[in-house]
């Protein structure tokens, strides 16, 4: 039970990639992008948690109750900015694409033709 | 190859990839033994040594600070490039035909009813004072710089959604978006060499930490409303880029 | 491990999976949209509170607003393409 958050971050990798695989649209493959992101992001915070501790806002608890790390959680909060910014990029790439070739599809994109 | 073969194919790289990764993640501690040691002396030394009450964001902006430098100035180039692959496209197409089309289908677009509008011009300002609440509050309690910041650009979309295209039109100041954006990611940089003028370190927090409150922390204070600068004008912006005359062009055109 | 973590991994576990399966665009952004909801839920119960207003602001606000404009302004592009090659009939 308690390698719980560990195998739902195994299954959102796979299922990410899979529905990157399998996608026929660019848009729908950068959204898939995020799930696998998530994983992620579930692994981050699982290992820096600790049974029964609190969060590491001391405004109101003193500041000797045990708390979850909070090193890993600034590490996420750059991941999940990280995620937004990548995900602005290939949108703009899809719609260039998109201007290219004339259609969404991953399959009908034409090759790096010289 | 047919997409049936990649198909294949990627099942069987998928059954070794999840091997792989259970194999992996199964040598990590149990979930709920956290052992680290930084973790456990910054949140003993947070308090005594900042004031503020916020670990993770002060984590963020001060004992971790030269990745948040990093981390903003991916979110400037990340704009610079969506700006530079979405305005390249704008140009080919032509000109006088697009605009005289254009101010043709804003003068023809129909509004927003008069009640969206009024909920969205109530709810606005609403939403402007949260973000300038997060923003501000950043080192005492959950929030900061990024979240504030996304919560001032949300204010701006609220208005566009809500309101009519023609006064967005008129609001909407990309010059300006961009400006506050780079102001931002200068002030940020700005207060790490304020750090090296003082004496000690690039990013080293040399103002006095305060006691209790809202003036404590140092530097983070500072660095999170810079940062809520960045990212309001980097979102701001985005959503503008990708708003185009090619909306309005087809939206009047069905 | 609480009850709430456990079914809150389980409830993100799926939809992942909805997002993946969803394959119309303007339908997955809104599914991806609660998906973003759900996993803010999951890092307050995991003692995050930071992160998950981050994850709601930017998986839920930010990232479906960009993901419709593209969409938008995709099939504008198309749109337009359509009227211009009209008058050469």
């Amino acid at each position: 039970m308690s390698f719980l958050p560990y195998a739902v971050a195994a299954w959102l990798f796979l299922v990410g990639v899979w529905g990157i695989v399998t996608s026929r649209n660019l848009i729908h493959l950068v959204v898939c992008l995020t799930v696998v992101q998530a994983s992620t992001y579930i692994v981050l915070l699982g290992i820096g948690y600790r049974t029964d501790a609190a969060a590491p806002i001391f405004a109101d608890i003193p500041t000797s109750t045990p708390t979850v790390d909070p090193v890993v959680q600034a590490l996420t909060l750059t991941d999940v900015v990280v995620e937004a910014t990548v995900v602005a990029l290939l949108l703009a790439l899809a719609i260039q694409a998109e201007r290219r070739f004339g259609t969404l599809d991953p399959n009908e994109l034409g090759a790096l033709r010289g | 190859m047919t997409p049936r073969a990649r198909l294949a194919v990627f099942a069987l790289a998928a059954v070794g990839l999840a091997a792989l990764l259970v194999w992996g993640l199964a040598g990590l501690p149990r979930f709920g033994d956290y052992e680290g040691r930084y973790g456990r002396i910054i949140a003993r030394d947070t308090v005594p040594q900042r004031k503020a009450t916020d670990a993770v964001g002060v984590t963020t902006f001060d004992y971790r600070g030269i990745d948040t430098l990093g981390e903003e100035f991916i979110l400037l180039v990340s704009v610079v490039g969506v700006m530079a692959l979405l305005r390249a496209h704008r140009e080919e197409t032509d000109e006088s035909r697009a605009r005289a089309q254009e101010l043709e289908r804003i003068r023809k677009a129909p509004l927003p009813s008069e009640s969206l509008t009024l909920l969205g011009q109530t709810l606005a300002p609403i939403v402007l004072v949260l973000g300038i609440y997060v923003v501000a509050h950043g080192h005492l309690t959950p929030g900061g710089g990024f979240q504030g910041g996304v919560v001032l650009a949300a204010a701006l979309l609220v208005l566009y959604l809500t309101t009519g295209r023609t006064a967005f039109r008129r609001l909407r100041a990309v010059a300006a978006f961009e400006a506050v954006e780079a102001l931002g990611a200068l002030g940020y940089a700005l207060i790490g060499v304020g750090g090296l003028i003082a004496g000690a370190q690039f990013l080293h927090n040399f103002i006095p930490h305060g006691h209790s409150g809202l003036l404590t922390g140092g530097t983070v204070p500072l660095a999170n409303v810079s940062v809520g600068f960045a990212v309001a004008g980097a979102i701001a912006t985005l959503l503008s880029e990708m708003l185009d005359q090619d909306l309005l062009r087809s939206r009047g055109g069905r | 491990m609480t009850a709430l973590q456990a079914v809150l991994l389980i409830l993100v576990g799926a939809g992942g999976l909805a997002v993946a399966a969803t394959r119309d665009p303007v339908r997955q952004a809104l599914v991806a949209s609660l998906f973003g909801l759900l996993l803010g839920a999951l890092f307050f119960a995991f003692q995050a509170p930071d992160v998950a207003l981050s994850q709601i602001v930017v998986g839920s606000l930010a990232l479906p607003a960009m993901i419709l404009l593209a969409i938008a302004r995709t099939r504008a592009r198309a749109a337009a393409d359509r009227q211009r090659e009209e008058p050469s009939e």
